[in-house]
């Protein structure tokens, strides 16, 4: 993994060579919006506003970001219960979140599904869950129908490196590959699932190796480079697109916070040290590609400091707003089981 | 000595590792001081990580390799903090361990323990909230025992894994904090046990198991307020299903309410229903369970969702009037 796993390293800026600025700052942007709403959700949650529990991806937002790029409104997506930055790099609206993780009529969800079971269909987000690994075969399906439908779109499925010790993700692979399904399986290798470092779930500690047992390209990237993921989920998209099957991207990346919730020394795991997590913090997706942008010349702190604000205004906005929305009559209990 | 019902499990477990050597336990979460309350506190530091296995995420091959390791004659405890996640393992629990010992002859028996966790509220939703005791009920060759009181939560622990046959082991996070005192352990037959009285009364049956057996006797406390005299059955064992308690219970009270935590349609409350009626008994009968529709996560839904002393106080007094 070119020491990818070792979190001393990597915590210069990013290689931004050739980039064009306009995407640069879009995606600085986006990685910052779903940062400071998720540090709004740790901190409602904290303070008790938020009654269910939040799977906060702070410190991997750059994955979704730089695959979300590569997309478009008629692919299909699927996440699992880490997913607020796969349906914000979407383009999906920070007030559907905040009032879903509210349990509003006015959330992604309708308010039926909170943090855990988001839906964004217009902007092809077919679903999150927290069954681990539950979507999997989902967007293989997903994959399938647009190839029976003639069309080039693709199938994305996000899952972590926890979700790869469930036997339905290697069925899911498998079927994929024998049916050249169009999905992007993307591995967020965070190297936990709850609390097991993944040198006590795996023999091995990354899990690209099950792409080549299922014969699909592979690329593995620094999971905190929004550059490099772009550019790697690029390559892939296309192989995809152009009707050569599955292929798999596994981003090496870190939580920031513990499993679930606000804290960060609650349920982190048996092997996660402070030391650990500094040095993660320091590969940190954000200030590395703002340095980089800065040394370029194509961002200042003055720019750095107005953007910072303008998200701060529409995370209050937002969350004042969910805040005061309403949740669903009792009547969408019953009605909403089946269609209508 | 003071026990909760989460302690109880606890000491249902090191009794078990203990008295058998064969004994050990594999699930998500073992060495972790979050996942399965207090439940498990420190079994992996006392009895050692080998016979105390935190796992991969892959309920499936931990659930398999459980019937397989007793069928090499073992007593293993397969945990699954959630009953959700284990509907991987359905092939299995139903397939496999239930249908083995009759497939074979009645020549080797998978006595697999496979504790399920009801774990629901909170906000948590559709897939972190089920509660599936009858769909195991309906399956032959799968023990289903459901304990409501702190000395069945270790009592009825260990005569699962000292049971030959396999057995689903349901607890219900709801229960944890319950407290009761708990003499010496003493080993229980689980072929014999059933339904038990918690609670005599005269006027009415209330018929429950697990988390709704509280509900029931706080309940039957408002009711005697009401000058209601309510009888509360606790069913413990789901399967084989043994209703000769209820039976004459409600032959006694002519009113039978039975309360469960699952669904409705389909669901151990209509099952206890029909074998009332079925056995010529005749009576008003009511029952109460969740309605048909998966478990919402909004705060406001979720309150209308789960059953609740009051829906049960309402529900009685209307049967009784
Ligand atoms: C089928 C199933 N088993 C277990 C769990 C409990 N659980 C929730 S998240 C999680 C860890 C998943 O780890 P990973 O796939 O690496 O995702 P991450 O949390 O790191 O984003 C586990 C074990 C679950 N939700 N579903
Ligand atoms: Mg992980």
């Amino acid at each position: 993994m070119g020491g990818l796993a070792d979190p001393s390293r990597f915590h210069q800026p990013i290689d931004i060579a050739g980039q064009d600025p306009a995407v640069l700052q879009g995606q600085l942007r986006a990685i910052l919006a779903i940062r400071m709403a998720e540090q709004h959700l740790a901190d409602m949650r904290r303070n008790g506003l938020i009654g269910g529990p939040v799977h906060l991806g702070v410190g991997q937002e750059a994955v979704a970001v730089g695959v979300s790029a590569n997309l478009r409104a008629s692919d299909r997506v699927f996440g699992a219960h880490r997913s607020h930055s796969h349906v914000l790099a979407l383009g999906a609206s920070l007030h559907g979140l905040f009032a879903e993780v509210l349990g509003k009529d006015t959330g992604l969800s309708r308010g039926m599904g909170g943090s855990m079971h988001l839906w964004d269909g217009p902007r092809g987000f077919y679903g999150s869950v927290p069954i681990v690994s539950g979507t999997v075969p989902l967007a293989v399906g997903a994959g399938l129908a647009a190839k029976l439908s003639g069309t080039d779109d693709v199938a994305v499925s996000y899952l972590g490196d926890g979700a790869v010790e469930e036997g339905a993700v290697h069925e899911s692979m498998n079927l994929a590959r024998v049916l050249q399904a169009p999905v992007l399986f993307v591995v967020e290798n965070n190297f936990f699932a709850s609390h097991m470092h993944i040198r006590l779930r795996q023999p091995l500690e990354y899990t690209a190796r099950f792409a080549s047992a299922h014969d699909m390209p592979c690329e593995v990237v620094d999971g905190n480079d929004v550059v490099a993921v772009n550019k790697a989920a690029s390559r892939l998209v296309d192989h995809i697109r152009s009707g050569r099957g599955p292929a798999f991207l596994e981003a090496i990346t870190f939580r920031w916070y513990g499993h679930v919730d606000w804290r960060e020394d609650i349920d982190v795991g048996v092997n996660r040290s402070t030391e650990d997590l500094s040095n993660w913090r320091a590969r940190d997706p954000l200030s590395r590609l703002t340095v980089a942008m800065e040394a370029a010349g194509c961002w200042s702190a003055g720019q750095h400091a107005d953007l910072v604000e303008a998200i701060r205004k529409d995370v209050v906005d937002a969350w004042e707003k969910a805040m005061n929305d309403p949740y669903p009559q009792p009547a969408a209990l019953l009605d909403r089981v089946y269609a209508r | 000595m003071k026990y909760n019902y989460g302690t109880a499990i606890c000491a249902a477990f090191e009794y078990i590792l203990e008295t058998y050597p064969e004994a050990f336990i594999l699930g998500q979460g073992l060495w972790s001081p979050w996942y399965v309350g207090n439940s498990m506190t420190d079994l992996d530091k006392k009895f050692g990580t080998h016979r105390v296995i935190d796992t991969p995420v892959s309920e499936l091959a931990c659930t398999g390799a459980g019937v397989g390791a007793a069928l090499a004659g073992m007593k293993p405890i397969v945990v699954h903090p959630r009953m959700d996640f284990m509907l991987y393992a359905m092939d299995a629990i139903v397939n496999q361990a239930a249908k083995w010992s009759h497939m074979v002859g009645g020549q080797a028996h998978p006595g697999v323990t496979i504790r399920a966790i009801i774990n629901r509220g909170g906000e948590q939703g559709a897939q972190h909230s089920q509660a599936l005791h009858a769909w195991f009920a309906h399956v032959p060759g799968l023990r289903v025992v459901m304990p409501a009181t702190v000395a069945d939560a270790r009592d009825l622990l260990i005569a699962s894994v000292v049971s030959r046959d396999p057995v689903m082991y349901i607890d219900d996070r709801w229960l944890y904090d319950l407290e009761d005192d708990l003499a010496p352990v003493e080993e229980l037959d689980l072929a014999v046990q059933g339904p038990r009285c918690l609670r005599e009364g005269r006027d009415l049956s209330l018929v429950a198991a697990g988390y709704s057996v509280r509900l029931a006797l706080d309940a039957a406390d408002r009711l005697s307020d009401k000058g209601i005299s309510a009888e509360v059955i606790d069913l413990r064992v789901l399967n084989p299903f043994a209703p000769e308690a209820v039976v004459e219970s409600v032959r006694k009270t002519g009113h039978l309410l039975a309360i469960d935590g699952g669904w409705r349609t389909c669901g151990i409350a209509g099952e206890v229903m029909a074998s009332v009626a079925e056995r010529g008994v005749s009576a008003r009968m009511g029952r109460i369970a969740l309605p048909d529709a998966p478990a919402p996560s909004s705060r406001v839904l979720e309150k209308a969702y789960y059953p609740t002393v009051d829906t049960i106080v309402a529900t009685a007094s209307r049967l009784l009037s």
